[in-house]
């Protein structure tokens, strides 16, 4: 590391002073925008994101690998998160009198420091050694310090109400990420986290464990996550189908739904047309096994076909289960669906009810919670093992090439046929939770849309990889409840984000070597 | 003793086109059997009938006396690995595990066991693995195993390829122009190569251009020429045939 020449410092040194001063003053001239941005000498709302992203302009005086696009990355954050501002404060203020001195001094000021990191000269790349290596402290505190990034990520992003400060937030940490990127910061901790698994996967069990523990009592959060888990499980199975068989499925929330018929169906539900009740164990393995079956009756014809032919295909089955759901009165009560699904019960314990463990009271929502966090953890066992597996080899080279497959002594039609019925069989359990946490199941939960929403989370997460279904679930389901207040403009911005990040990031958020090796010629072969 | 691979008649016709017609081939236990012919021949057709990816029209295909028919990986398992014309390996997997996938039909792990993780899983991993690394030095490819394969230079894929077959445990390994786009020197260590597999037990059927490799390294020849057999013999005997030279010359005109 070496100091630069300070000639070529004055112009981002001006622009991050101009942003620090905006970033403290009043960005409205009017009251009641989020943040109290029509007062002064504090960073609230979107200000505090600006002022944190100012750190990137150390990068001026500090050489070190991949400085540039990090600059620029913070920079143009910068630029990004006052620009939708701005256009926020014209937009609600009425014209060019709602934004105050501080938002154009801001604007002027994260201009200058983007000026300043284009001319920043191209420098070498981030290198894995920029980052220490070894010493087993340094290792074991940096993957416990960047799962609490994650969590503190989480949890405040959460915390955000306004939408608008959402979206800046979204902004912030999108920029942070790629500047760190940049840096080499993820690269390094992939290594980490690979070498300390066993830590890693601990320390996030432990802490989705301590979740409901956070929260007070207050169910809000804890039912949004309980619904993710079941999202999540699904998200998993469909992984195994698509992320490493490379199946398109365009039907897949069929099974879910045959995984919660026969749930509601079984629960002795107080609408229903069954009366009769089948403990739940039982039941969360005869959902799978009923969805599995599904699989193979739907799979057997199709399976035959490739690529875009079995996605179209499979589009139509999805659609036939939900007509059929939709007009088979004598069984699933057709439109009106079978509601009054009871909660769970087991030996006694009532899952609706609020229970209290180690002095904190957990709403009923948390019994859920808990329940689908065993779900998560056996379908990752699952996926992972057959993952590192023959099994999992011969669906990894189907997907490569399927000529080759079967010319290497594959049968390919039978590993197709298993990872639809273990990718049904999954959906089929976190569709029996799900009839008992919505209480309700009809034929309207269950259109194209779903299907494809669940196709998105793995893409948008990463296929064939764990922490990417569960990521790309949480996304895709935090995003929607989040800009809630953009009403008819939400799927729009949610689209463009998704637009954006397969521009980005193609490989998904957390992607699989092999498909990073797909997208990016850089990517690091693993060592012989 | 009956030959390793018995082919009778077999023919095969896409809409008008007539590929393969008739084809009568044997090769028999520890043999090199060349299959040469000018471009449309027919040489790559009957190589997919011989590994199950077309079915003949016509003609039946017995290895080791048993009828052959079905679905590739059937061929496979019954004994009869191939290698492709333009070369299909798992490209974004390592060479390592190219060869891993091509163990799948000699290993039996399955759902239960592979998610049980029981001592049989442990010890057919290893196995597998042992036997893939193996492999791997076999060819010359011993210290590129965690490469990605498409990474290889386009000599080492090839080999690699031939590996991957080889992990079926093949008694018959048909190779579609081993050689295309090899230089002299890597021309001769695949000839090399070929033979080293010969000596492992294992039968060789080559489909090549390259008149010198296939002489060179071959017991028999047959040549196609329009889809149907035109001439089977001994290098020498081929070679010296007028028929072949007009095949490959066109007819002198005295």
């Amino acid at each position: 590391m070496r100091l630069d020449r300070p000639s070529g410092v004055a112009l981002p040194a001006a622009g991050a002073a101009a942003l620090v001063a905006g970033s403290l003053s009043p960005w409205a001239t009017f009251a009641g925008f989020p943040g109290k941005m029509s007062l002064g000498g504090f960073p609230g709302g979107a200000r505090l994101f600006c002022l944190l992203l100012v750190a990137g302009s150390a990068l001026f005086v500090v050489d070190t690998g991949g400085r540039r696009r990090a600059a620029l990355a913070a920079a143009l954050g910068a630029v990004a998160v006052v620009g939708l501002n701005l256009v926020a404060l014209v937009d609600q203020g009425g014209g060019l009198g709602g934004p105050a001195w501080g938002a154009w001094l801001s604007l002027a000021g994260a201009g200058l420091l983007a000026a300043g990191a284009w001319r920043l000269p191209a420098g070498r790349a981030a290198a894995p050694d920029d980052w220490p290596a070894r010493p087993a402290s340094v290792e074991v505190a940096a993957v416990a310090v960047g799962l609490l990034a994650l969590l503190g990520a989480v949890v405040w992003g959460l915390a955000i109400n306004e939408s608008s400060r959402f979206v800046s937030f979204l902004v912030f940490v999108g920029f942070t990420c790629a500047a760190l990127h940049h840096l080499g910061l993820f690269t390094w901790l992939t290594v980490l986290f690979a070498r300390r698994q066993r830590m890693a996967v601990a320390l996030g069990g432990a802490a989705a464990v301590a979740f409901p523990f956070t929260q007070q009592g207050n169910a809000y959060w804890i039912r949004v996550f309980a619904s993710i888990g079941v999202f999540a499980v699904a998200a998993i199975g469909l992984n195994v189908v698509v992320g490493l068989a490379g199946l398109l499925d365009l039907g897949y929330v069929a099974f879910f739904g045959v995984g919660a018929y026969v749930g509601a169906l079984l629960a002795n539900a107080s609408l229903t047309t069954v009366h009769v009740h089948v403990p739940f164990l039982a039941v969360v393995l005869l959902g799978g096994c009923v969805a599995a079956v599904f699989g193979l009756v739907i799979g057997a014809p199709t399976l035959r076909l490739r690529g875009d032919y079995l996605a179209i295909v499979t589009l139509g089955f999805g659609e036939i289960f939900r007509i059929t759901a939709n007009n088979w009165d004598g069984l699933t009560r057709g439109p009106n669906g079978i509601s009054g699904v009871p909660d769970l019960a087991a030996g006694g314990f009532n899952f609706g009810a609020a229970h209290s463990l180690f002095g904190v009271t957990l709403p009923g929502f948390a019994n859920y919670y808990f329940v689908e966090l065993a779900l998560i953890a056996a379908a990752i066992v699952v996926f992972t093992r057959l993952n590192d597996s023959r099994i999992g080899r011969a669906w990894v080279a189907i997907r490569e090439d399927e000529v080759a497959a079967a010319a290497s002594g594959i049968d390919t039609i039978r590993l197709k046929l298993l990872a639809f019925a273990i990718g049904a069989f999954m959906a089929g359990c976190a569709g029996t939770v799900n009839a008992h946490l919505t209480t309700q199941v009809s034929p309207d939960s269950y259109t194209f849309l779903e299907s494809i929403l669940l196709v998105a989370a793995v893409v948008l997460g990463g296929m064939g990889t764990v922490p990417g279904a569960l990521l790309g679930s949480t996304a895709l389901f935090v995003l929607p409840e989040k800009l809630r207040s953009f009403q008819d403009k939400r799927l729009l911005l949610f689209g463009a984000a998704l637009v954006l990040l397969m521009r980005f990031r193609p490989e998904g958020l957390v992607p699989s070597r092999r498909r990073r090796r797909e997208f990016r010629d850089d990517a690091p072969a693993p060592a012989p | 003793m009956s030959p390793l691979l018995e082919v009778r008649g077999v023919t095969k016709r896409f809409e008008g086109l007539l590929a393969v017609d008739r084809v009568d081939l044997d090769v028999g236990q520890g043999e090199i059997v060349g299959v040469i012919g000018p471009n449309g021949a027919g040489k790559t057709s009957l190589f997919n009938c011989l590994s199950g990816l077309d079915a003949p029209t016509a003609g039946t295909i017995r290895f080791r006396g048993e009828l052959l028919a079905g679905r590739p990986d059937r061929f496979t398992r019954a004994g009869v690995a191939r290698t492709f014309q333009n070369i299909r390996l798992f490209p974004h997997m390592t060479a390592f595990e190219n060869v891993l996938v091509g163990r799948h039909c000699r290993t039996r792990v399955g759902l239960a066991s592979a998610i049980g993780r029981g001592p049989r899983f442990h010890r057919e991993e290893r196995e597998s693995e042992a036997r893939a690394g193996e492999l791997l030095a076999f060819v010359g490819l011993g210290r590129l195993g965690g490469v990605v394969a498409r990474n290889l230079s386009y000599g080492d894929q090839r080999r690699l390829e031939i590996a991957r077959a080889l992990a079926s445990e093949p008694g018959l390994l048909l190779l579609d122009e081993p050689r295309a786009g090899m230089n002299a020197q890597e021309t001769r260590a695949t000839a090399d190569l070929v033979r080293l597999i010969r000596d492992r037990g294992v039968a060789v059927a080559v489909i090549e251009h390259d008149m010198r490799f296939i002489f060179g390294l071959c017991d028999r020849v047959a040549v196609l020429v329009q889809g149907h057999k035109l001439v089977e013999g001994s290098p020498a005997e081929v070679q010296g045939d007028p028929r072949v030279i007009e095949a490959y010359l066109g007819a002198p005109t005295a």
